[in-house]
């Protein structure tokens, strides 16, 4: 195992991987106020390879990448693309050079149409002016290309996050890119659109692009990436061919320990299992009981019950309104039919605020436009929800929140461990980690996770769901929902099966995956939940 | 949980990377940079008497005249923090203190101090609801702030020309004039606008109204979710502009004892946002400053003062206040601050630079490195 820290292979990786690197990075330093979040990273990118750029949250990866791109001008290092010297100013001068980017935090347009993003500053023109019919069919024809059946004329803010990020990747496949660098584009798909993607990203790589690939999902940087380049701490660890690594190999050379990485991973994961197994909601008086609850267009009216100690997962393809039913049942959004009763009595949530009275919380997936407030420090994101509730007048005492964030900071592993740094300067990762804390600081009597662990490492993935499963444990009614099957598998009691916008179906805690998958598959969209689960 | 590591190596900022970083060290530099170039110009500019127990010389000057400002800013700043903007204060100044002087003429005994306290109670009443009504059509319906306000901008000074049926009306109010011209040493508004400030700078302080104006600011969709009463939020801070506007306008006709719907408070509202904006508060919402505010308007008003003193025209005020606002923003826009702040970085030089291979294999070394390719655009090579 002690070639993990080995710093270098051969130029030729995959058969066809030869001759002189596309993108040569040298000696990268990059230095933020109080921060190095680089030193002296060497990193080499070459054409017709899919290139996987690894490490845990906070282990560098996105400030390479930007550093690349020109939005950081590296503290020290050189970047040569095709042999020559490059500092670019920034993105624009980037991908006018051949390198297209799409970065971890889907930057797009929210109030353009979903064509005008895909063709922004490169839309067709006639007589001078933008051809509209022109930007939409070509848009059309892109999305088609990623299996993406969108309205290409919808403003771009009516769609999902996974949506949006689809929309980014187009329009980054859109260029003749020599060079395409994909910031964990996946961290919200499902698993038909992570096909579809590394269909294409394959279809690129045999024209000769250079990919380089951010994910934290091994199973897909195996299925895809030719070799890959672990940070750990902003340092390079070593540069491998992928059939060299065994995942093993590769976990401890991201997190640096040696050993048992992988199985503590594992033996994390079958806690939270077995904790899920311990607890469940049986026979106990419900929580949470909706009846008829919908509104139109978002998700046709279903019936909904929650037990204290209950993990309610909640399954379904993109689109499929598992994000619509956790708002409603949150007051994000209004319902226009059905009631809500929490301990049995009604209640109406008409208002986040309402519901967070009931003890109810909900954890977005949409982390940048719903969840945390870049311009704030952690300390002032971790508190907000508790003192909101508080009121304006009641703040909470200095020592008592001092003591919930070196709790929670420490409990979630967020770094760097700075109460005062501003979360817009974190990875995504340890924002991701901050709205979750924000949550768990409320204590509230049900959790609505909507994709927690998005972009989340896997040791702290690992460690998050094992914290949820404890909290079930302890009598907090969870709803979980992920795109990715195993996890919901793993945690719920309960299975709630969504397709096009309505409930299907309800399965119990012992559903495997591949039943759930069949379910999705196949459930006819005019079937009205059906108690699988007696 | 699954690190042994530390997080990534941490170095505290040195306190000259402190003060540069600090938003409020280019509008201080700017102010003394004001005083000093008036008081070489003419010493007597920063002699300050004391005679009957008033303070006289031309700071005082400019403290006293410059509260009106402070006092609108200071609202300004709160709406601006929520991403929002209030154009209207200026006209609700011309109202308020319309409203105090027809209402102490029209009363029984003009010179009562009743019929001054009548005045100023009836004048900020209705200053209330006009910010009620601001807030009404920024938070309830969702007007954008800067068409919202716009209506009572203009519709405004319609209203205080009907409260004053087009005159200007002149009172003589001993009681009244206190507001404006009086002293306690020091001028009594600046006193009022100075009290202000510190009231809000311990309530927001003190409790967590600061953050969660703050956290409307940067994200109110984000902070909706969290909880936040964000329209409450909103409202407020309308209703607040509002009422300081009326205090501002009440100092300002107390002054000169008169109401003048067409001319009082006017541009104000410029004067405050920039004051705001030189004080270092984002007009995108979110993180604001009050002492940066109070900066802005000492610097707004010493600018005007200045011109003034020199004998320039006061139409030329507008051109010079442009020169410098523009300054002070250039030196706080974030490119021209990393520029600052680049130059002292240790930049990346050929020693740092190694060969053009990775250094594991690397078999060529002493080999030139390419740090000099005097071709490559931008490049941040030693300069000095
Ligand atoms: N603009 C910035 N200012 C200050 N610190 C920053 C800035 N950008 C990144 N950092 C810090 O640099 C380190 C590396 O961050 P980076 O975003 O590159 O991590 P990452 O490997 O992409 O993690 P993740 O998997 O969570 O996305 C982190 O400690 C982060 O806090
Ligand atoms: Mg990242």
């Amino acid at each position: 195992m002690t070639d993990t820290s080995s710093t270098t292979v051969a130029p030729a990786g995959r058969p066809g991987v030869s001759g002189d690197p596309v993108v040569a990075m040298q000696a990268i330093t990059m230095e933020f106020p109080g921060v190095r979040a680089l030193e002296d990273v060497d990193f080499r990118l070459f054409p017709g390879e899919v290139h996987a750029l690894m490490g845990e949250n906070g282990a560098g990866k996105s400030t390479l990448i930007k550093v690349l791109t020109g939005v950081y001008t590296a503290t020290a290092g050189t970047t040569e693309l095709r042999g020559e010297r490059i500092a670019f100013s920034g993105p624009a001068e980037a991908q006018a050079s051949g390198v297209s980017t799409v970065y971890q935090e889907v930057n797009l347009c929210p109030n353009l149409s979903v064509a005008e993003n895909i063709l922004l500053g490169r839309e067709p023109r006639r007589l001078g002016s933008i051809d509209m019919g022109a930007t939409r069919s070509r848009a059309a024809e892109l999305l088609r290309r990623m299996g993406l059946d969108i309205d290409p004329g919808s403003i771009l803010a009516e769609h999902p996050i996974a949506i949006q990020q689809l929309v980014a990747i187009a329009r980054a496949v859109a260029v003749d890119a020599q060079v395409l660098i994909l910031d964990e584009p996946t961290s919200s798909l499902d698993q038909d659109e992570v096909a579809e993607l590394f269909r294409i990203m394959r279809h690129l790589r045999d024209e000769g692009v250079a990919i380089l690939f951010v994910s934290h999902f091994l199973e897909q940087v195996y299925e895809i990436a030719d070799r890959m380049t672990v940070l750990r701490n902003g340092r390079l660890v070593g540069e491998h061919l992928t059939r060299d690594l065994t995942r093993l190999q590769l976990v401890s050379a991201m997190i640096g320990r040696e050993l048992g990485v992988l199985e503590e991973v594992e033996r994390l994961a079958a806690d939270a299992a077995d904790a899920a197994e311990v607890t469940g909601g049986g026979d106990r008086a419900p929580l949470l009981e909706a009846t008829g609850l919908g509104r139109r267009g978002s998700i046709a009216p279903f019936d909904l019950r929650i037990a204290a100690g209950e993990v309610v997962g909640l399954a379904g393809l993109l689109g499929s309104g598992r994000t619509e039913l956790a708002r409603l049942l949150f007051g994000a959004d209004r319902a226009d039919s059905g009631e809500v009763r929490v301990d049995g009595r009604v209640v109406s949530l008409r208002t986040p605020r309402s519901a967070i009275a009931s003890g109810i919380a909900f954890c977005s997936e949409d982390r940048k436009g719903e969840g945390i407030l870049a311009d704030l420090s952690i300390r002032d994101n971790l508190v907000l929800a508790m003192q909101a509730a508080r009121g304006w007048a009641r703040p909470i005492p200095r020592r008592t929140k001092d003591e919930l964030v070196e709790k929670w900071m420490t409990a979630l592993d967020i770094r760097p461990k700075n109460p005062d740094a501003l979360v817009g300067k974190l990875s995504g990762g340890n924002q991701q980690k901050v709205l979750l804390a924000r949550w768990l600081v409320t204590r509230p009597r049900l959790l609505i996770l909507d994709e927690p662990t998005r972009g989340i490492d896997i040791g702290a993935k690992a460690q998050i769901q094992k914290l949820v499963a404890e909290l079930a444990a302890e009598g907090m009614a969870v709803v979980y929902i992920s795109a990715e099957l195993e996890e919901v598998a793993r945690l719920a009691h309960r299975v709630v099966v969504l397709k096009d916008r309505a409930k299907v179906a309800e399965l119990d805690g012992s559903a495997s995956v591949d039943e759930i998958m069949a379910l999705i598959a196949t459930a006819d969209g005019d079937v009205r939940t059906e108690q699988v689960a007696s | 949980m699954t690190s042994a590591q530390a997080a990534p190596t941490t170095h505290g900022p040195g306190l000259l990377e402190r003060a540069r970083g600090s938003r409020l060290l280019w509008p201080l530099v700017a102010l003394v940079a004001l005083v000093l170039a008036n008081a070489v110009r003419n010493p007597g500019f920063v002699e300050v008497r004391l005679q009957d127990g008033h303070l006289y010389g031309s700071l005082v000057d400019i403290l006293k005249n410059g509260a009106p400002t402070l006092l609108i800013a200071l609202g300004m700043t709160l709406v601006i923090a929520t991403r929002g903007i209030d154009l209207s204060v200026g006209a609700v100044a011309a109202i308020s203190g319309a409203v105090a002087c027809t209402t102490i003429l029209g009363s029984a005994d003009p010179t009562s101090p009743a019929a001054a306290l009548k005045g100023i109670a009836l004048a900020l009443v209705l200053c209330l609801v006009l910010g009620l009504w601001n807030g009404f059509l920024v938070a309830l319906l969702g007007i954008q702030p800067i068409i919202a306000t716009l209506v009572l901008m203009t519709a405004g000074r319609g209203i205080a020309m009907l409260v004053t049926d087009g005159q200007i009306i002149t009172v003589r109010n001993d009681f009244f004039a206190e507001i404006g011209a009086g002293f306690l040493l020091f001028p009594i508004s600046i006193l009022i606008a100075l009290a202000a400030l510190a009231a809000v700078a311990l309530v927001t302080r003190r409790t967590a109204l600061g953050l969660l104006i703050e956290s409307v600011g940067i994200n109110p969709e984000a902070s909706r979710l969290a909880g936040l009463r964000s329209r409450t939020i909103i409202w407020t801070v309308y209703v607040f502009a509002a009422l300081c506007a009326g205090v501002a306008g009440l100092m300002i006709s107390s002054n000169v004892s008169a109401a003048d719907a067409n001319n009082a408070g006017l541009w104000i509202e410029m004067d405050a946002i920039l004051a705001v904006v030189i004080g270092g508060s984002s007009l995108a919402g979110g993180k604001y400053s009050l002492s940066g505010t109070l900066v802005g308007a000492l610097i707004i008003q010493t600018l005007t003062t200045t011109v003034y003193s020199m004998g320039i025209a006061p139409e030329v005020t507008l051109v010079f206040k442009a020169v410098v606002v523009i300054a002070v923003c250039l030196l706080q826009a974030p490119k021209v601050r990393e520029r600052f702040t680049r130059r002292r970085r240790p930049p990346a030089t050929a020693e740092t630079t190694p060969p053009t291979r990775p250094r594991a294999s690397d078999a060529t070394f002493g080999t030139e490195p390419v740090a000099h390719d005097a071709t490559a655009p931008k490049q941040k090579v030693a300069q000095s």
